[in-house]
């Protein structure tokens, strides 16, 4: 047991995520991950592609302390996800892993300024400068008393890029961000989110089915079968 | 295709059977509850009816003499002179522990009494001899007649469905050995074709009184004030169920747009796709409307007996307590919930209808935009000036509901406004993210509730305004008691004789013996009674005057002036200086005006020798009773034993006021249960439409979650959420119910009944209605909180990866 934490603190040195032959199955279906290993560094970016229906979002979600899991370990920044309860998934969210998703990132009823915040204000590391920053690099600036049902799509994922880097996290955890987007706004999506990455020191685990954005990051990673091939 | 189009519209109810479950509920109480008031009113008015129908009481004219009997004498030389009349003897009769009355009438007079009519003509006639000659017959209802059938004594009787329960109808001279009462008539009804050139009253029988069927006051018109506040309530009821199926056919139909988009898109025209909803909506309602009027029935039958006692207690308007299922009803109950049902989806229908084919607009585009939560509210507004408008300008009963309704519907109407005005205050004070996001969520979520909320409001509105009303009415009358009910104990002696005999015994026992004498006089707003009392200081210290002038019980006595009761002050519009008519010729000043609670009637004070002047010969058998209170239960036993009296004939005042104020409750018995079922129903509402606004409620929450709060959070949150919203609606209710409260006391009331009442605060009543409110909002929120603390993660998770 003890030798088992002096493990997982020696690897947060090095990693800030280690998945180890991690299962993980639905009610009532067939297995979706059956031994899915996979590391990532401070600071790297890692592109994780794979057909669809292949469990890339489960796995992600697995990452994020968003659902439990059948075996294996994920440790996130030194922390065995597996001992963790409700509240205690709930604080990693919140302090250590930034998520977008593909579409519904943003609070309905907040504005964009208050959706941008707000990750930053929950986590108690709200830096106004910062987020200003974020605001004016993502072109929000002049969006910020909207509400997200008046943004576009591509508005409303550069609000959710936004927020999620605002409380410069750890990680961050995109599953297929500019998916619903066109090529034009995709790329500007993807630039952003790549520039803001790097200036920041944030690890990326990027979801995409597009070849030609897995090739602009670090690493690759393909699902398939339920394994990492 | 059209079986194809039933299929594709019934498997969304299939997919949300507990929106179905709500949308039928919420047809089933409108129609339960509005039902269950109809049933009751019309049950009473038919007992009503059957009692002056049968009878033929309410048609004819009839001759009295104000100070009493009349003899049979007087019967004898109208009859032989020609006047077509009846007599009439009435009293009162136990029998097996129950009070029943008795009507004598002369069938040899009259043969033609409907209720004996309807028997002569059943199966098995009996024979008129019968009727007439000893030991005669009894008719009575079909319960009243199985009970008499019991008893040994009474002559056989004969079963009648034409008469009112508790009476018993037979020939004159059987009444009067059951009553005891040999040759006298208390009235005699002057019947129908009257010959020609028979001399006039004034000659035959000048001490007699012709009182016109029309200057009588009838039962239904008594009563009718008390059954427009049972409708009142019924309809208001009604809206706060109606509020549950706008609610949840608005979020149905919203549910079902893309459904019905590909339908059309399929080929299915509007018009047909309308059709098949509108009979989809007509098969929910008389569903909806059958359940309702199942409901309906046992809540009649279980507030029917109260209703009754009132009735009975405070009008004496004989109602009998069973309840007998009439088709008529069952189709009016079904016609209000379809046409409710109707009405509450008119605006889903509507906006369904102008649906265009192609854009993709969700649920968003559904919700009501601040611009017509502006607008609603300006039209609250005007509501609410219009309804204080029409209860300023207009008098009458109608006016006093119209206004009522204007300030209840407009202050519904503008609920939304207030509570986001109130949200959007919080919001802008809120410090950490969570809490802003709470209040920015409220107010996010206040379209879909709104309607719940506003049925929230006009329930506790109700309450609180009718609660004050009742404890006013209440304090006021047990006030009113104390003051009016001032000698300990009251004795009624059998007759003027024995009358005096136990004034003279009383005197020397105790401090002062008040006679009470009484006649019954007719005025233009119908039957005025004309009490005479003696000089003596309870009266002055104690008699409620709500209207005075200078030295009025000085002038009362002195035989100069009169004093009158509230409900004669109001309906003839006479008060202090005013002058009264008592009799031709004899007309006095009105010097004051008392409070007189519960009395239906006229009535008027005068000095003991003004009621001789007035009605000579009246008797005097009551008498009140000053002395210590402590002595007032042996004087009672003494009085009986020494006199021999019934126990009814002597009554100590504490008795008394029991009895009067267990019938007062038993008037507020109805209202107060309608009260709280529409409660129930407000809360009810919340519930149907949180949960049905819990698919909405998901893309709201899941961000949040996936940012870091855990679903027990969450779950907490939204329990908080609907304390608030009730707490707020709850301090918005309390103006308003006590804006209602006056208008009820100080309009309504006075329209109605004829008093006008002062009002009294409750405010522990208030904190446990706030308390109740808090109480059904938590519980209403208790499901949905449940479901999301215990929705798997998976499940919250699908939202990021559907598309909606
Ligand atoms: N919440 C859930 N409940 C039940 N089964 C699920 C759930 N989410 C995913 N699945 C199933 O798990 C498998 C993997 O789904 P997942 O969403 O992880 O795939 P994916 O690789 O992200 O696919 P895509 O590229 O289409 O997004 C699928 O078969 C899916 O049906
Ligand atoms: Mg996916």
């Amino acid at each position: 047991m003890a030798l088992h934490i002096v493990a997982g603190i020696v690897q947060g040195v090095f990693m800030l995520l280690n998945i180890e032959k991690v299962q993980k199955s639905y009610p009532g279906g067939r297995p979706v991950l059956r031994d899915v290993s996979l590391t990532l560094d401070h600071g790297q970016t890692l592109a994780l592609t794979g057909e669809s229906g292949s469990g890339k979002s489960t796995l992600l979600n697995l990452a994020a302390a968003l659902d439990s899991f059948d075996g294996g370990e994920i440790t996130l920044d030194g922390t065995a996800l597996s001992t963790l309860d409700d509240r205690g998934r709930a604080a990693l969210r919140r302090q250590s892993v930034s998520l977008v998703f593909q579409q519904f990132n943003l609070i309905p009823s907040l504005t964009v300024a208050q959706n941008l915040s707000f990750h930053a204000r929950l986590a108690n590391r709200e830096d106004t400068e910062w987020t200003a920053q974020l605001a004016e690099r993502l072109g929000l600036s002049d969006l910020l008393a909207r509400y997200p049902e008046n943004l576009s799509g591509g508005q409303q994922q550069r609000v959710a890029i936004g927020r999620a880097m605002a409380p410069r996290p750890k990680l961050l955890l995109a599953d297929e961000p500019t998916g619903n987007l066109d090529e034009t706004a995709s790329a500007t999506v993807l630039d952003l989110m790549l520039s803001l990455v790097a200036e920041a020191g944030t690890a990326l685990l990027l979801v995409t089915h597009s070849l030609d954005i897995a090739a602009r990051l670090d690493r690759r990673a393909h699902l398939t079968g339920g394994h990492i091939a | 295709m059209t079986g194809a189009v039933i299929q594709a519209l019934m498997s969304h109810w299939r997919r949300h059977w507990l929106q179905l479950a709500t949308l039928l509920i919420g047809i089933a109480l409108a129609t339960g509850l509005w039902s269950a008031v109809q049933a009751i009113n019309a049950e009473a008015r038919a007992s009503y009816q059957q009692a002056s129908d049968q009878l033929a009481l309410g048609l004819f004219d009839e001759l009295r003499d104000p100070s009493g009997p009349i003899p049979i004498e007087r019967y004898v030389v109208l009859r032989r002179t020609g006047w077509q009349v009846a007599a009439v003897l009435e009293g009162s009769l136990r029998v097996a522990g129950r009070t029943v009355q008795v009507m004598g009438v002369d069938m040899v007079a009259y043969p033609a009494l409907p209720a004996v009519t309807q028997i002569e003509q059943s199966e098995t006639p009996p024979d008129p001899a019968d009727m007439l000659t000893a030991p005669g017959r009894l008719l009575a209802a079909p319960d009243l007649a199985q009970m008499l059938r019991t008893q040994s004594g009474l002559p056989p009787v004969l079963t009648s469905d034409s008469i009112p329960p508790d009476l018993i109808l037979t020939d004159i001279g059987v009444a009067e050995t059951l009553l005891e009462k040999s040759g006298q008539i208390s009235r005699l009804i002057v019947l129908p074709d009257q010959p020609v050139g028979v001399p006039p009253l004034s000659e035959i029988a000048p001490e007699l009184e012709r009182v016109t069927a029309s200057a009588r006051l009838d039962a239904a018109s008594l009563t009718d004030s008390f059954h427009l506040n049972l409708t009142a309530f019924g309809l208001l009821s009604f809206a706060v169920g109606l509020f549950i199926v706008h609610g949840t056919v608005g979020l149905a139909f919203a549910q079902r747009r893309a459904m019905i988009r590909t339908l059309r898109a399929l080929g299915v025209s509007m018009r047909r796709l309308i059709w098949m909803i509108m009979a989809e909506l007509t098969i929910l309602a008389l569903i909806g409307g059958t359940l309702g009027l199942i409901l309906g029935f046992f809540l009649a039958g279980a507030l029917l007996p109260d209703v009754a006692a009132t009735l009975r207690g405070l009008y004496g308007a004989p109602v009998d307590g069973q309840m007998s299922l009439q088709p008529q009803w069952a189709l009016a109950g079904l016609a209000m919930a379809l046409a409710g049902t109707l009405l509450a989806s008119g605006h889903a229908l509507y906006r369904l209808a102008r649906m265009p084919l192609l854009t993709g607009a969700g649920l968003h585009a559904w919700r009501g935009a601040a611009a017509g939560q502006h607008r609603t509210g300006l039209i609250g507004l005007i509501l609410i000036a219009g309804g204080f408008a029409i209860g300023f300008a207009i008098d009458g009963l109608v006016a006093g509901f119209a206004m009522v309704g204007g300030i209840l519907t407009g202050a519904a109407l503008t609920l939304p406004f207030l509570l986001s005005l109130a949200l959007s205050m919080f919001q802008r004070r809120a410090r950490g993210p969570v809490a802003q996001w709470v209040w920015a969520d409220m107010r996010a979520q206040l379209p879909g509730l709104s309607l719940a909320l506003m049925a929230l409001l006009l329930a506790l509105a109700a309450n609180i305004g009718v609660g004050t009303m009742v404890s006013s009415f209440r304090l006021t009358f047990v006030g009113w008691l104390d003051q009016r009910l001032t000698s300990e104990v009251y004795v009624t002696a059998i007759d003027n004789q024995q009358g005096r005999q136990i004034a003279e015994w009383l005197d020397p026992q105790v401090d002062a013996v008040l006679p009470i004498r009484s006649v019954e006089l007719t005025h233009e707003i119908g039957p005025l009674f004309l009490y005479g009392v003696e000089d003596h200081q309870t009266y002055r210290d104690h008699w409620p005057l709500i209207a005075t002038s200078a030295g009025e019980w000085d002038r009362v006595m002195a035989g100069k002036a009169v004093l009158i009761n509230e409900q004669l002050a109001r309906r003839a519009g006479l008060w202090p200086g005013d002058t009264l008519t008592l009799k031709a010729d004899h007309t006095l000043t009105v010097a004051g005006v008392y409070s007189d609670y519960g009395n239906p009637t006229g009535q008027a004070i005068v000095s003991m020798p003004q009621l001789d002047q007035i009605a000579p010969g009246a008797d005097t058998r009551r008498f009140g009773i000053r002395l210590a209170p402590e002595r007032a239960t042996e004087i009672t036993q003494a009085l009986r034993q020494q006199f021999d009296l019934p126990r009814q004939a002597v009554v100590q005042q504490a008795a008394m006021k029991a009895q009067s104020l267990a019938i007062f409750d038993n008037t507020f018995v109805v209202t107060s249960a309608l009260n709280v079922l529409t409660l129930g129903v407000a809360g009810f509402a919340i519930l149907t439409s949180l949960l049905t606004l819990w698919t909405q409620r998901l893309p709201q929450v899941t961000p949040v979650w996936a940012l870091g709060l855990t679903r027990a959070q969450l779950a907490r949150l939204e329990l908080l959420r609907s304390v608030l919203l009730a707490a707020f609606t709850a301090v918005m209710a309390l103006p308003l119910g006590l804006v209602l409260a006056w208008a009820l006391l100080a309009v309504i009331n006075v329209q109605a009944f004829g008093w006008r009442l002062p009002m009294f605060l409750f405010p522990v009543d208030w904190a446990y209605l706030f308390l109740l409110t808090l109480l059904a909002a938590f519980v209403a929120a208790a499901l949905p909180a449940l479901r999301l603390m215990r929705l798997p993660p998976a499940d919250l998770l699908k939202v990021f990866a559907n598309e909606r």
